[in-house]
């Protein structure tokens, strides 16, 4: 009888934080709900979907969220991967340099996003700008000609020391024997690296890859800042759509309908990433 | 064919000097064994031999060729760690072959060879499984086949059984001299188990902070330790050594007096030496027994029965304890009074500065 009574404070609070938005979002995704537009309440049916999968801004955006993903994922498991295994060599200045490589990740997406735009990609006042007029080159203005590119450049910087951290740990935990043996095997460093290290670090790797992807699939804040999603679409992910339509036209309706769309990919992604990481972790 | 020279070899760690001037010559499929205590520089000096660490100075020929720049690879040798290093994400099969595939070995070659391997170490119901998967004593098997199919000149061997039950290790160390007798190859074991030592090697190497104390066969050191330090290494139960004093020496061998009064004549060369040195006296455990007449009064302080032989520690007049080793079970008991007689050929004398007064007569087998 006191059992649950005692779990009942914690499903409250998951219904309260978890259910309830989830259930609102799904009621809001079928109703005709526009702010600015009062009048026009009542249940939509599947129209809010329609019009959401009929409107080519919505493949735009699902299509920039994946390459964004996908981008960044190379970019930081990559870079991360080599980093990690070159801070595990000893030069002098490595515990500085390990930290100045990891500091990145303890600045919030605002600020760097705002760093990189104002500071760095600004053509008059960037720095890359300088330094292109400084050997006589035109300064490019990152954010109206490369916006995708240049939202992964940030996003990577950010995640770039998280897999650094992750993968340098799993580098340091290498029975540095088994390196040994591979010498004497006849290993050099490049085979060392791809038949001793990466497969010591495929664990690691998949537990980057699992919790980036949670939080890849939702960038928003950079894109905020720099682009607001433009030029035009070029740079609007599912979650910048999904505030465009809410917040910017008002339109609850069909923003939710965004949500539950954007439910249901990361539940998709999930899926087959946890389903392929799970198996790799038996090994 | 491979025989190993080292030539003054040293190696120092930062400013510290951890080997320091080892020669040594290690013939055609002999089985040397290094030995020493903790940090003594063994597997320092194995790894050099097998290219992991740099030689700071010094020679290392392999087959009469310096090889101090060649690459760990190209020496011709196989090394056994003592953790196995065995690579968890292959299989046994693929751990055995990697070497053979990154020489760029053609597959079917592989396989016969891994089957062969295999085939001597009793390998072959396990050639797919994981490291994981396998016992200690399997790892260790395949540990030694990946050392196996490279068909090196020399095996290094660094404390490769220490891991294993006591009785695994009996077992393997059987093995491991049938493998010697099998492959004909030239084997460099470290151990500080001075069991594996005696039973395994032609020749021990033994090793002090870095320097070699002696070199000999098993029965040289037993019988003729150049050294303290050898003879308190070597044997086990320890030899007893105790403080003496020079009677007199004399064409047949040197008189020494214990402290407690009772006098021993020990057949080694007494040149140099002159009545009143202070020396000191070793006696191996079985070079004393009891007897009714023996010279040397004592208590029994405990009693080790291991069945086949019984060890007494006995305290003798003017404290000093002492280990006798009686061959079968017997009946002496705690706080029983005993007279303990000397065996003059178990006897050592070591001087002052440590080293061995020469035996007068070589033990037969020791020669
Ligand atoms: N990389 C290193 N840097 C500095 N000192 C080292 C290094 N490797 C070994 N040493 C020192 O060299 C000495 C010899 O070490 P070594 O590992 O050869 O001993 P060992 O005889 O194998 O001992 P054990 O029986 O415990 O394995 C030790 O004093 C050790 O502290
Ligand atoms: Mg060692």
């Amino acid at each position: 009888m006191v059992a649950p009574l005692l779990v009942m404070p914690s499903i409250i609070v998951l219904l309260a934080w978890m259910i309830v938005p989830l259930v609102m979002t799904l009621w809001f995704s079928f109703q005709y709900y526009n702010l600015v537009d009062p009048s026009a309440r009542g249940f939509a049916g599947i129209d809010n979907y329609v019009y959401l999968v009929t409107d080519p801004d919505f493949w735009v955006s699902l299509r920039t969220t994946l390459v964004l993903l996908a981008s960044v994922l190379v970019i930081t498991v990559g870079l991360g991967t080599l980093l990690a295994v070159l801070f595990n060599q000893p030069f002098p200045g490595r515990n500085i340099a390990r930290v100045l490589a990891i500091s990145p990740f303890f600045v919030m997406p605002t600020v760097s996003a705002l760093i990189w735009k104002n500071l760095l990609m600004h053509p008059i006042y960037g720095v890359f700008g300088a330094l292109a007029s400084m050997i006589g080159l035109q300064p490019v203005d990152w954010f109206a000609q490369f916006p995708l590119a240049s939202i992964i450049a940030i996003v990577s910087w950010e995640w770039l020391p998280f897999a650094l951290l992750i993968l340098l740990t799993a580098v340091q935990s290498l029975d540095h024997e088994q390196k040994e043996a591979a010498r004497m095997d006849g290993a050099g460093p490049l085979a060392q690296f791809y038949f001793i290290t990466l497969p010591h670090l495929s664990r690691a790797i998949g537990v980057v890859i699992m919790i980036e992807t949670i939080f890849l699939l939702t960038v928003f804040a950079e894109i905020f800042v720099t682009t607001s999603g433009g030029p035009g679409n070029a740079t609007t992910n599912l979650a910048f759509l999904i505030y465009a339509r809410a917040l910017l036209q008002y339109d609850i309706g069909g923003a939710s309908a965004g949500g539950v769309v954007a439910i249901i990919l990361a539940n998709i992604v999930a899926f087959f990433l946890v389903r392929s990481i799970a198996r790799r972790l038996e090994v | 064919m491979a025989t190993l020279q080292l030539r003054d070899i040293r190696k120092s760690f930062a400013s510290v000097e951890v080997i320091k001037g080892i020669n040594l010559e290690i013939g055609d499929r002999e089985f040397v064994v290094f030995v020493g205590p903790s940090g003594c520089g063994k597997s320092t000096l194995l790894r050099m031999i097998a290219g992991l660490e740099e030689i700071t100075s010094g020679d290392l020929m392999i087959d009469g060729k310096r090889i101090n720049r060649v690459g760990p690879a190209d020496r011709g040798l196989a090394m056994v760690f003592q953790s196995y290093a065995l690579y968890p994400h292959m299989t046994v099969r693929q751990n055995m072959a990697f070497a053979l595939r990154l020489a760029g070995v053609s597959k079917a070659e592989r396989d016969r060879k891994v089957d062969e391997a295999a085939r001597i170490l009793q390998l072959e119901p396990y050639l797919e499984r994981r490291p994981k998967d396998l016992s200690g004593g399997q790892r260790q098997r395949v540990a030694i086949g990946r050392a196996i199919v490279r068909q090196p000149k020399v095996f290094l061997f660094d404390e490769p059984l220490s891991n294993l039950d006591a009785a695994l290790r009996g077992q393997m160390r059987i093995e491991l001299l049938r493998l010697h007798e099998e492959l004909k190859a030239t084997m460099i074991y470290v151990t500080h188990d001075q069991v594996e030592a005696m039973t395994m090697a032609d020749k021990i190497v033994v090793l002090r902070a870095g320097v070699v104390e002696q070199v000999g066969t098993p029965l040289e050191l037993y019988h003729h330790p150049a050294n303290l330090f050898v003879a308190g290494f070597i044997g086990s139960p320890r030899m007893n050594l105790m403080p003496a004093r020079v009677v007199k020496s004399s064409g047949t061998g040197i008189s020494v007096a214990l402290p407690s009064g009772p006098e021993i004549l020990v057949p080694v060369e007494g040149a140099g030496t002159a009545s009143g040195d202070a020396v000191t006296l070793g006696i191996r455990p079985e070079g004393l027994r009891i007897e009714p007449s023996g010279a040397i009064a004592g208590t029994v302080a405990l009693v080790e029965r291991l069945g086949g032989l019984t060890l007494l520690h006995v305290t003798i007049e003017g404290g000093e304890p002492v280990t006798v080793q009686i061959e079968g079970s017997d009946a002496t008991k705690a706080r029983d009074q005993i007279r303990l007689a000397v065996d003059p050929a178990a006897c050592h004398l070591f001087d002052k500065a440590g080293q061995a007064l020469p035996q007068r007569a070589r033990h037969p087998l020791a020669a």
